[in-house]
């Protein structure tokens, strides 16, 4: 049991690197230099004190691999988090990503000198487009937010070029994610919120009275974040379509779809797929993700700079980088995240066509099972076929014995399961929204099952089991209030010295 | 061959459906209208491991690299020593492998290293809070241009003429939308209007030069104005930080310090600022706190500036802080530590000093002079014939030479030197290019 030198070096393990510090100690080795000195210049220039921790190598990599332990992760946790569809991350995906030749290219280098990499982007750019059924792609927004946002200014170039500069009004789902509202103010717009119908779908009544002359277009999720395909969805493209709008597609969800439907064929015009998400590069804890912009023939034009495009002459192959005629300009500083890139290259290629399709087959097959096995013991606020996520509610529980949502989120986490998402969508009272993924066995989500139903038994028996889970993890519930209202963001020396 | 990644068969999935009621898994798509169900899939068939790597191999075999050849290309990404440490420790797949800290309890690696980061930012660059990291330098200087404008009400931005096109193309993406009018400024002819937001300087500038920041934060200063500065954290090793002369909005690319070129990303853009600030800041913020039992702990916060929470009143769309780019740098600093950032900013300084020494003595060469005329680890040269074919030349002697600036200022080449490349490859690059100057 716990004692007092137990409690103080639990705490120790959590020491920062300033606290580490110790003067003289050195992380890593430089050259000496090998060129005469040159005199510095006017010490008004040069810094007096470069505040840095001053540790060892052997203690920076038992600090960061003790505190990596206090992550759940995919390699090390089922981690059915709806909407972010955490699959498995292959390792050839990262072996591939750092080979020398792909990790050390400089992204200012001569298209004559960076052939192989061109080939890569080329190709993923190829594979997007034909998965999605759409005209063009381009790879470099670097998240799914970027994507929005690049998606949103080519509608805004396209109204604009034909002089509908009345065109503001962005008609947005209730059950959109954050993101959609933010990147549609960010590329001009205004955001009208537009109700889903009892079913889930899109409210056709609520959409046609929305759409007139100051309608720019529609962004919606398919599936939505409720895990349903919209049954209206070709009315829905239509409506905005003849009213002169522009229909943007959230790919969050492209997981359910692969080989299935292509959103082109559904009337979208353009689309952003995350690559973190349906093509499996790993989330790095919150990042790098890569956010890529796929347009249908009304807005390929209008792609951000840059695209690769593969050119045959006299029987060698040659790759090159353009920017479209109507290009909105640049997203960023280069061409994107080219490792990532890289990642889902390999993925693509690794799987080839029968294996993308088979992926949406599993990952429905595995949450429709979910939701069949836990309907029981979890109200289901919309009781048909899902397709990759399911969504739960917890207001039985919350009702009947007090317990909420984030309690049992808290509670999976005794079990060693990551929770699912929580309270969204926010149309869905006390949401639980799992999303099991292609890559987990029947094993596995059994063992799932069996959790969800021990805890809502648990909820009835021991609710206060719950509202005080997680019991075994470093850290208990936090007090989250207390971090916004005295935001405490920075080491600072410990004994009141300013630094 | 079925796939490594999905684990069940096809008994399972017959078992499973069996669960659901379908015979088929073709049920469970009959939402999608049939119209357009099942089209056809053109691409490539699945490759094994082997083939694959292979294929990847001679690929990536295709391309010019930095290591195999000696390169003097910078402009905004750099060639720089990582310490075996950092992909060692950034490869765990505790950290690879996780998802945005949502769940605290379960993602105190993540945060504790979010708020390493962030501390370290602050320490770096003089400024009271840093964010835990925005896609790259060049959407962090738009960000902070938008964020300047939230701040002062103000719906103008002038960006001087010496920071990279590149950036300047980004952040004129960034501003039309909102309706911000951009105006690019000459460093001895600057006039702020009052409705001017920012002043926004690189430091060291495009061209490799510092500015004098000292007389530039007077002049925003003066005019009411913000001053945003895209500085290099690698300079920040042996100069003053932006804290010095008076810097509102810090930021960066974060590339040079631990990260691989990659071919332009991913990297992870540096955000600090002033506290007064801190809720009108994008991205995500790592704070410490206590949980229930008194014990120390980090946790997302400043929420209610998020996309997540605010939706359409976001301070901006971004989700990620590029969190496994932002532990490269993390460990990249902590192994580079007090003593080892100032070690490579020196070795920059003096290598760069000593190529700029023999290619001014090269008949036709010149060294062009920008700013207050100090230069870091870059520097631009007037070449005597177009810089196009200089890199040419210097190609096919194994040599990935500058970047052409010809654009800009005629027959200029800008060059970048730091402690990848040795005496030998200084001293090669000037051999070879008196050679192309005799010649």
């Amino acid at each position: 049991m716990t004692s007092p030198l137990l409690s103080q070096l639990q705490q120790e393990s959590r020491k920062l690197l300033m606290d580490r510090s110790v003067e003289g100690r050195v992380g890593a080795t430089l050259p000496d230099l090998d060129v005469p000195e040159c005199e510095l210049p006017s010490t008004d220039l040069i810094r007096d004190d470069l505040p840095l921790p001053e540790v060892s190598e052997g203690e920076i990599v038992r600090y960061f691999t003790q505190i990596s332990q206090y992550n759940f992760s995919i390699d090390n946790n089922f981690y059915p988090l709806g909407s972010c569809t955490m699959k498995y991350n292959p390792k050839l995906n990262d072996l591939i990503a750092s080979m020398p030749g792909f990790s050390n290219i400089h992204p200012l280098q001569n298209d004559a000198t960076v052939q192989g990499a061109l080939q890569v982007v080329w190709e993923v750019q190829e594979y997007l487009t034909e998965i999605t059924g759409m005209a063009g792609t381009c790879l470099t927004p670097m998240a799914g937010a970027d994507g929005e946002l690049a998606g949103m200014l080519m509608a805004r170039a396209y109204h604009l070029d034909r002089g509908e500069d009345q065109r503001k009004v962005v008609l947005i789902p209730d059950s959109a994610h954050g993101t959609n509202p933010a990147s549609a103010v960010m590329a001009g717009f205004t955001v009208k919120t537009l109700p889903s119908d009892n079913e889930g779908n899109t409210d056709l009544d609520a959409l046609r009275e929305s759409v007139g002359e100051n309608l720019a277009g529609l962004m919606i999720t398919l599936p939505s974040t409720l895990g349903l395909f919209d049954r209206n969805i070709l009315d829905v493209t239509r409506i905005v379509r003849d009213a002169g709008g522009i229909v943007y597609g959230d790919g969050a969800n492209l997981n359910a779809l692969l080989g299935r439907v292509k959103m082109g064929d559904l009337g979208f015009d353009v689309i952003h797929s995350n690559l973190h998400k349906t093509f499996s590069t790993p989330h790095g804890g919150g990042g790098p993700g890569a956010g890529p912009v796929i347009a249908g023939p009304r807005l390929v034009d209008y792609l951000p700079s840059s695209l690769v495009c593969r050119e045959e002459d006299g029987g060698e192959v040659r790759f090159k980088q353009s920017t479209p005629e109507k290009s909105i300009g640049r997203m960023g500083a280069f061409q994107g995240n080219f490792g990532v890139l890289a990642r889902a290259f390999t993925y693509i290629r690794s799987l080839g066509g029968e294996g993308i399709r088979s992926i949406s087959d599993d990952a429905v097959i595995n949450a429709n099972y979910i939701l069949e096995k836990l309907k029981g013991s979890f109200d289901l606020p919309y009781e048909r076929v899902c397709m990759h996520e399911v969504v739960f509610s917890a207001r039985n529980l919350k009702n009947n014995c007090g317990v909420s949502a984030l309690d049992v989120a808290k509670r999976l986490i005794d079990y060693g399961v990551h929770p699912p998402t929580m309270y969204f969508p926010l149309i869905v009272e006390e949401a639980l929204m799992v999303e099991p993924t292609e890559t987990e066995s029947l094993e596995t989500l059994n063992t799932f099952i069996d959790i969800m139903r021990t805890i809502s038994e648990e909820a009835h028996s021991n609710p206060e089991l719950l509202h005080e889970a997680p019991h075994f993890t470093p850290n208990s519930r936090l007090d989250e209030a207390r971090a916004a209202r005295y935001p405490d963001l920075r080491w600072r020396p410990s004994h009141g010295d300013s630094e | 061959m079925p796939s490594p990644f999905t684990p069940n068969t096809e008994e399972h999935r017959k078992k499973m459906l069996d669960a659901i009621g379908m015979d088929s898994v073709e049920g469970l798509f009959s939402d999608i209208p049939e119209e357009v169900r099942n089209p056809d899939l053109n691409l490539p068939k699945a490759m094994s491991e082997l083939d694959l790597r292979a294929y990847a191999s001679e690929l990536s075999a295709r391309n010019v690299s930095a290591g195999e050849y000696t390169s003097f290309l910078g402009a905004g990404s750099y060639w720089h020593h990582i310490p075996a440490v950092v992909s060692s420790i950034a490869s765990r797949g505790e950290f690879m492998t996780a998802y945005t800290p949502y769940q605290p309890e379960v993602s105190q690696g993540t945060l504790q290293v979010a708020y390493e980061f962030q501390s370290m930012i602050c320490q770096l660059t003089g400024m009271d809070v840093a964010n835990a990291g925005m896609y790259d330098g060049s959407t962090s200087l738009a960000e902070a241009a938008l964020m300047a404008c939230r701040v002062t009400r103000k719906n103008k931005v002038a960006i001087l003429d010496s920071t990279s096109p590149l950036y300047t193309e980004v952040l004129d993406t960034y501003v039309q939308a909102p309706g911000i009018a951009l105006e690019l400024v000459k460093a001895h002819n600057i006039s702020l209007e009052e409705d001017t937001a920012c002043l926004i300087v690189q430091q060291p500038n495009f061209f490799g030069y510092l500015e004098d920041m000292q007389t530039l934060s007077n002049i925003a200063h003066d005019a009411g104005a913000l001053l945003v500065v895209s500085v290099d954290p690698v300079s920040l090793g042996m100069f003053n930080p932006p804290s010095e002369y008076g810097a509102d909005i810090v930021v960066a690319e974060g590339q040079g310090i631990g990260v691989p070129m990659s071919y332009g990303g991913p990297y992870v853009g540096i955000f600090a600022c002033r506290q007064e600030f801190v809720r009108q800041m994008p991205g995500r913020i790592v704070g410490k706190t206590l949980d229930t039992h008194g014990k120390e702990a980090y946790v997302l916060t400043l929420q209610a500036r998020e996309q997540h929470i605010r939706r359409e009143h976001a301070t901006s769309n971004i989700c990620t802080s590029v969190a496994l780019i932002s532990l490269m740098t993390t460990v990249y600093l902590a192994c580079m530590g007090k003593q080892g950032m100032r070690k490579v900013a020196e070795l920059c300084y003096h290598k760069a000093h000593y190529a700029a020494s023999l290619i001014e003595n090269i008949p036709g060469f010149s060294i062009l002079e920008s700013g207050n005329g100090v230069f870091f680890r870059e520097f631009t040269v007037r070449c005597p014939i177009p810089p196009e074919e200089i890199n040419q030349l210097l190609l096919e002697k194994g040599i990935i030479g500058g970047l052409d600036v010809s654009n800009y200022l005629e027959n200029a080449l800008l060059l970048c030197v730091t402690e990848m490349n040795s005496r030998e490859d200084i001293e090669n690059l000037a051999k070879t290019l008196r050679e192309i100057g005799e010649s």
